[in-house]
């Protein structure tokens, strides 16, 4: 067995063990890097030099007896999240060449935690996106299927986790841009709580539902990465100074009475009927494990993707301004004067699904329509957030298929923005509703594309998702399965 | 027909704050450009704002010391809009929920009294600074002052001249700079006006069409600006033309408002909440703690300077039209106990010279004690006032206390009867013409007597007893 192939609590142990380095960690990855890369592309730029670098520093630390938490393990991040001094591109045109003056903090938690970075994984640009299409520097694909979509906006990430080009990676989740691609692409990923793991860094596409997460390929190895990423940061005025457990705790613990909520509204026209199928067999699982399934109602899960997409390009519109070619990236350079320059800078700069969004969001906030759609939005998303509370009120946690069908082909949904938006109908509610979530692996459709199953929590309970999706995952005795790659 | 001016005043006040409202920058004016920036202020990728508590505060200051309710949650709010000294392409301001609302101040024009309403106080980032060069078609931008604090402070439209509103702009001015939450710099931009200005037959209930008046860096040119603007609108009424609403540039040199027309389209500025700021949240006891930090303001001391130090209405006016002058007046009349006297010598004499340099009280080289000190001389007899004069210039210029200085110029009063005695017995004995006239009832010869005394002493005679001798003397 490759070292790639193993999971990342199982590095650990080696490490602590004293039976392999960092270095030889480091470089097995690489080799599967150059192996499957091409295939996959689920990378922008791969920091080779950089992650042996990393791994000789974290070799020596560990020759001294320093074991950190994430000693010598390779993780790929989201070209969303800063890095100092290494380009970090949101996958657009108009950042190609920013090279950021700081670190995000997870990026800097994380090189804390003894880390070791691979690469900046592939995203749809700006994280505007289901489908990874979007990203000026080409598609990722499906290691399940190259002619299918990984998932989007971090189908880089969950694609690089899912092909074994590291070993955990950091994406980030504003309407399931991280629950939807671990979905397709057969890993675990988790969206945390709206406010638990630090923005700073993270580059905005819409602020008040943006939040970085984790991809990993088991549930423990989410708890692992969970203890590294959450916490305050005095830096996000958004971040909550709230107490973190140890994540790893709620591993393997016992389900016995939980009450699921099974969410009547989910049941949806559209859905493939093997997702229907598996959600059933996870509702039995959870059932043999000492669960028990109720239903649920959260009545007001038809207006979450009309109230998101009005709510999210609206944010994303201001948060968008600041690239205008005065001061860093793109500028147009045949531009004359300076409405010139913005206009040409933000036409080239900028694919169209962002210019889409932009112009949506710019619409939406407008004098004589913000009253009607960006409050009348805001108003909803309270009652979507009252919808949840209500529901916890009856359980535990939720549990919903992560996606309503399995991966979908590479340009098949490119030209029906309507179509692609919903594709999030199952992840878009926590992010309105500021609550955690996480997909894990649910078995996969006859055609052999994996199916995600998604719990959601009350606000903070991520302790309690990490619980029952491990219960699931142990009861669930699913096929042990590896992409052909 | 009589016409009436309505007039509103925006004023930006930039806050003194060590550090920027949304990051760890300096704040302070004049450093070489984009050195006071990270990538907060400059709006890079990622990065987000914490507020400075101290902005709030200070913010609140105003608003307590302007009698204005504080909201007991406000929130920040987006302005969008391009331009290269905005970094993040939106300004960070307070639009539906300001911090502040329903405040006044109190004015005074021709000895009336009036109620200047206050709409609304908000906290708000400063933009950055464009420097076009005059040689070459490039413009620069300095980002230093992105970020730095202000606060806006809108009028309600009560101001009815333009006497008014420089009067309203003064007061302004004092309390912030009272509060020592803004040095009131109106040159460097510390301390900003706009006008909206609009006129109407007396008696009409409806307003006329407004413009607003920017660039004004001057109490006296908002007054300018204001009495050209009104004379303007009065005459396109009077000749049936109309007033279009629009943004006018104040041109000193000219002493006329241009429009901006071109550069001011109709802007939507999008506000919506800062989804990157959490709503603040202001309890009683800190706007009770606040309340209680506030220093005694400008019309509080002036009606108590007028009552426990039985000044005019005037001087306590000007001594308390600066805190650090007011604070030099209290620190004199409490060590010499002649309030109306250190009130006469502040205002003539200290205040001249500081003036004739451009120089600050605090800048003042005569100590409070020393100018005192001299205050009891006089009183005691030591010195008079005549020699006074000279010795306080003195005072001003070598920075010396006045005993120094009357000891090394030998500048003591006479005071000696004996010495002064003889004196006089030598000067009437010189005149013996003008002693025969003044016996003979020509009492006006008298003044001539006492020019010899002062003469003969080089003018360090105590007078009064210089007056009773001669008395007493030339009765023979």
């Amino acid at each position: 067995m490759e070292l790639y192939e193993f999971t990342l609590h199982e590095l650990q142990d080696k490490i602590k063990k004293g039976e392999v380095t960092a270095t030889q960690i480091t470089a097995s990855v690489f080799d599967r890097i150059e192996a499957v890369e091409d295939k996959v592309h689920a990378f922008i730029r791969l920091m080779k030099d950089e992650a042996f670098a990393a791994a000789a520093k974290v070799d020596a630390e560990i020759k001294q007896g320093r074991i950190k938490p994430l000693s010598g393990i390779p993780v790929a991040l989201k070209d969303i999240v800063c890095t100092q001094g290494v380009p970090t591109t949101c996958g657009s045109h108009i950042l190609h060449n920013f090279v950021p003056p700081y670190n995000a903090t997870v990026v800097q938690k994380l090189l804390d935690a003894g880390a070791i970075f691979v690469g900046k994984a592939n995203m749809d640009e700006f994280a505007m996106g289901s489908s990874t299409e979007t990203s000026y520097f080409g598609p990722t694909r499906n290691p399940w299927d190259l002619e299918r979509i990984p998932g989007g906006s971090s189908g880089g990430s969950a694609a690089a986790v899912a092909a074994e080009e590291c070993i955990a990676s950091i994406g980030s989740d504003t309407g399931g841009s991280i629950r939807q691609p671990a979905a397709l692409c057969g890993v675990v990923g988790m969206k945390p709580t709206y406010g638990r793991v630090s923005r700073f860094g993270l580059i905005a596409f819409a602020s008040s539902l943006d939040q970085i997460g984790p991809f990993t390929k088991d549930v423990e190895d989410c708890a692992v990465m969970m203890n590294v990423l959450a916490g305050y940061d005095p830096r996000e005025s958004t971040s909550v100074n709230a107490d973190v457990p140890d994540y790893r705790q709620f591993v393997g613990r016992d389900i016995r009475g939980w009450r699921i909520g099974i969410p009547k509204e989910y049941v949806v026209e559209g859905i493939d009927p093997e997702i229907g199928a598996s959600l059933k067999n996870a509702m039995a699982v959870m059932q043999k494990a000492g669960a028990q399934c109720v239903n649920v109602s959260l009545p007001h899960t038809p207006y979450c993707v009309a109230a998101y997409y009005i709510i999210a390009p609206a944010e994303a519109s201001s948060n968008l301004a600041r690239y205008d070619g005065v001061r860093y990236g793109f500028r147009a350079p045949e531009a004359r004067e300076l409405l010139d320059m913005y206009k040409k800078t933000r036409m080239q700069g900028f694919g169209a699904e962002v210019k889409r969004r932009i112009m949506i969001g710019t619409y939406a906030l407008s004098a004589g329509y913000y009253d009607a759609y960006y409050k009348k939005a805001s108003q909803v998303r309270t009652l979507i957030r009252r919808d949840f509370e209500e529901a916890f009120k009856q359980c535990d946690v939720i549990m919903t298929p992560a996606t309503p069908t399995p991966a979908f082909k590479l340009g098949e949904k490119t030209d029906d923005p309507l179509q692609m938006y919903l594709s999030d109908i199952f992840t878009i509610s926590a992010n309105l509703a500021g609550i955690p979530g996480i997909s894990v692996p649910g078995g996969f459709t006859q055609g052999g594309l994996p199916i995600g199953i998604q719990f959601l929590g009350g606000p903070f309970e991520e302790g309690k998702l990490i619980q029952i999706a491990s219960a699931f995952e142990k009861n669930a005795h699913l096929e042990k399965r590896r992409p052909k790659l | 027909m009589e016409f009436e001016a309505i007039i509103g005043l925006e004023v930006h006040a930039q806050l003194l704050t060590e550090t920027k409202i949304f990051c760890g920058c300096s704040a302070k004016f004049g450093a070489t450009p984009n050195s006071h920036t990270c990538p907060v202020c400059l709006g890079m990728p990622g990065v987000l704002p914490v507020l400075n508590k101290k902005v709030l505060e200070y913010a609140m200051k105003m608003a307590l010391a302007t009698n204005c309710v504080i909201n007991k949650t406000c929130e920040f709010a987006r302005k969008n809009y391009f331009y290269p000294d905005l970094p993040k392409g939106y300004q960070i301001s307070q639009y539906a929920h300001p911090l502040a609302e329903h405040g006044f101040v109190i004015v005074e024009t021709d000895g009336r009294r009036k109620k200047i309403g206050i709409t609304r106080i908000h906290m708000e980032e400063d933009a950055g600074k464009l420097l076009h060069d005059e040689h070459n078609p490039v413009s620069y931008v300095d980002l230093n002052r992105t970020g730095v604090p202000l606060i806006e402070i809108v009028s309600e439209p009560d101001i009815r001249s333009p006497e008014e509103a420089a009067e309203y702009l003064k007061r302004l001015h004092e309390i912030l700079v009272y509060l020592e939450i803004c040095d009131g710099n109106m040159e460097e931009g510390s301390f900003r006006c706009d006008a909206n200005v609009s006129v109407r037959p007396m008696g009409q209930k409806e307003y006329g069409t407004r413009t607003e008046l920017k660039n004004m860096n001057s109490f006296r040119n908002v007054q300018r600006a204001l009495e050209y603007e009104i004379k303007r609108q009065i005459y396109l009424v009077e000749n049936g033309q109309t007033v279009i609403q629009e943004t006018r540039l104040w041109d000193d040199a000219q002493g006329a408002t241009n429009s901006m027309r071109g550069k001011e389209e109709a802007h939507d500025y999008r506000y919506f909440p800062d989804p990157d700021l959490v709503p603040i949240v202001i309890d009683d006891a800190w706007i009770d703690a606040v309340k209680n930090s506030l220093p005694e303001l400008p019309i509080a001391k002036r009606e108590r300077f007028i009552r426990d130090y039985q000044l005019p209405a005037y001087d306590a006016g000007v001594l308390t039209a600066d805190k650090a002058l007011a604070d030099y007046f209290e620190d004199v009349a409490r060590r010499c106990q002649k309030p109306k006297a250190a009130s006469n010598w502040i205002m003539g004499d200290v205040l001249r010279f500081l003036n004739e340099e451009k120089r600050d009280i605090r800048a003042c080289p005569i100590q409070p004690e020393d100018l005192a000190e001299m205050i009891k001389l006089i009183d005691e007899g030591t010195i008079s006032g005549k020699m006074a004069k000279d010795i306080v210039e003195e005072m001003y210029r070598a920075g010396k206390p006045p005993q120094t200085i009357i000891r090394e110029k030998g500048l003591v009063q006479i005071t000696d009867e004996a010495e002064l005695t003889k004196t006089i017995a030598v000067i009437l004995e010189k005149h013996p013409d003008q002693v025969a006239e003044y016996r003979g009832g020509k009492e006006k010869v008298f003044g001539f007597f006492v020019g010899q005394v002062m003469k003969a002493t080089q003018g360090k005679a105590n007078p009064k007893l210089v007056n009773e001798l001669l008395k007493k003397m030339l009765a023979g």
